[in-house]
């Protein structure tokens, strides 16, 4: 089943409050998936140059400060860190394949769970409610924020089988349905140089959209190509640095709905997720259109990009 | 009138108020508040009630309606009045997938637009849409008529059976064994009171009349000898 929600802000005026916001739309899709649940926040960005990594370990005890050390030590770059529950967000101008690498040969346990300038990921096993409180959701700020409560279906409760999944800096993907055809779409992105953390489906659709983008499609390409390149069920929500997407498969299988303010846009499985958000009274909602691209971004705060095959 | 707040009373104390009129009718008029996309909203109903839902519902609102009239001031989830046997139901916005899904009787009206799979397998229900419909409307419908003052998307009346649709605005495409018919004065009347009766606006002589070409392996007297 699954739910899945997503906040994009166009007042800055709301940045502050992106967290409050966004945890009872998160919490009211529980009853669509208790198992897990996860997010992807941006906001906090860092300077040209440098990159944010998420990093997530599931045992307490856990000597953060070692591992810092010795990631800064070894790779000669000044890491700014801080933790939250059981991740940590690393702020360093230490290249991509250097971290990955050090990470992989030293704490081969602690996952990276996201690389960009602006994208923080946090999920875990659990109600919605217990992951948004054990990181603190409602106190978070950000331009934007996806989220996903999950009910397994393709793979086993665990926190790597949680959604969001990003294969790429920024790009994070949620998703509600089942994809087919994953495994042969997985051996040519493998092919391509795409690495893999888990046999699940989404995380082959984020793949497929950051391959894209990555030879210099726009988002709004990736997307119409993917309505053609992906067969299955699936509900898409998209994030990148700053821009947030709505996809759903030609058939329209599983559910969504979107509301749009002066002030936001939002999306969610179901209505009742948007019913506290304020000036949803005045909102403009309506259920979105199968086989169709919506993309907002913030160089078109107030207008949206509409396409459809 | 009696109003019920969804934000002090559970939906299941809601419906069983409203069921609690069935038996001796002591009230008439209901008005809900308050109800926030809820599930399952004014479900069941068997009297001839006036039920106001004030904001949008979710799932399933009005299902398996009977002779209660049921008005949302807001945009409706999956399955409005699905299964609706009698009565009317009106949504003053839009409503989301399979509106008056397999419904019996009654009339349902939607203001707004109604996604894809409208009237899917409906059996004798009416349903007027004020702005278009989505894929696969009408899919499998048996009997009843669908009214669509927009325009229809992909595969309208696909394998339908003796529904009758007719459609103001453009047909993306017509499902398997669903044809363009003749519009007699016979079907411009029924058009007209559908139209009256759901309050809307149009000329009927602006519609035209969709139906089964009755080709279908069902439709074959040769196949008589399967059943």
């Amino acid at each position: 089943m699954c739910g899945i929600v997503g906040l994009y802000l166009k007042d800055p005026a709301l940045e502050p409050r992106l967290g409050a916001l966004f945890e009872p739309m998160l919490v009211s899709m529980a009853d669509r998936g208790p198992d897990s649940a996860g997010f992807a926040v941006y906001g906090d960005e860092v300077d040209d140059g440098m990159l944010k990594f998420t990093l997530q370990n599931a045992d307490p005890a856990l000597d953060w400060d070692a591992l810092v050390a010795g990631l800064t030590r070894d790779l000669d770059a000044t890491v700014d860190w801080f933790r939250n529950a059981s991740a940590v967000v690393l702020k360093t101008r230490a290249a991509e394949a250097a971290v990955r690498g050090w990470l992989a040969d030293n704490a081969p346990d602690t996952r990276l769970m996201s690389v960009g300038r602006s994208i923080e990921i946090l999920k875990g096993v659990g109600h919605p409610k217990l992951v948004a409180d054990r990181f603190s959701l409602a106190q978070m700020q950000g331009s934007h924020i996806i989220g996903h409560t999950r009910m397994a279906t393709e793979s086993g409760v665990s926190m790597e089988g949680s959604h969001p999944f990003t294969t790429g800096e920024d790009l994070c993907l949620v998703h509600n349905g089942s994809l087919s055809n994953h495994n042969r779409l997985r051996l040519t992105l493998e092919r391509a140089g795409i690495r893999f953390q888990t046999n699940n489906d989404s995380e082959v659709a984020a793949a497929y959209l950051s391959e894209r983008m990555s030879r210099g499609e726009t988002l709004t390409e990736a997307l119409e190509a993917a309505i053609d390149d992906l067969d299955g069920f699936f509900t898409f929500t998209i994030g990148t640095r700053d821009g947030f997407a709505v996809l759903r498969d030609p058939i329209a299988c599983k559910p969504a709905v979107l509301a749009e303010t002066d002030a936001f846009v939002a999306m969610a499985s179901e209505y009742r997720a948007l019913a506290k958000l304020p000036g949803i009274a005045h909102a403009r909602v309506w259920e979105p259109e199968p086989g169709r691209v919506y993309v907002w971004e913030h160089s078109t705060r107030t207008s949206m990009q509409e396409t459809g095959t | 009138m009696r109003t019920i707040s969804l934000s002090e009373t559970s939906v299941r104390e809601a419906n069983r108020q409203l069921h609690d009129q069935t038996a001796e009718l002591a009230e008439a008029q209901w008005r809900i508040t308050d109800p926030e996309g809820r599930h399952a909203l004014a479900c069941g109903l068997d009297q001839t009630l006036e039920v106001e839902i004030d904001g949008h519902a979710g799932y399933y609102c009005a299902g398996m309606n009977q002779k209660a009239r049921v008005t949302i001031n807001g945009m409706v989830g999956v399955g409005v009045a699905e299964n609706m046997m009698s009565g009317q139901v009106r949504v003053k916005g839009n409503a989301s997938q399979s509106a008056g899904a397999t419904a019996h009787g009654g009339l349902l009206v939607i203001e707004g637009d109604a996604s894809a799979r409208c009237g899917i397998s409906m059996k004798g229900v009416d349903i007027v849409v004020g702005g278009s419909v989505g894929h696969l409307s009408a899919f499998m419908g048996q009997a009843g008529r669908l009214v669509v003052c927009g325009d229809a998307g992909e595969a309208l009346g696909d394998s339908i059976y003796e529904a009758r649709l007719y459609v103001r605005g453009s047909v993306k495409s017509l499902g398997a064994d669903c044809v363009e018919k003749e519009m007699r004065d016979e079907h411009l009347a029924e058009l007209r009171d559908l139209l009256d009766a759901a309050g809307l606006d149009a000329r009927a002589e602006d519609f035209r009349r969709y139906g089964s070409a009755r080709e279908l392996y069902n439709f074959k007297v040769d196949n008589a000898d399967e059943y």
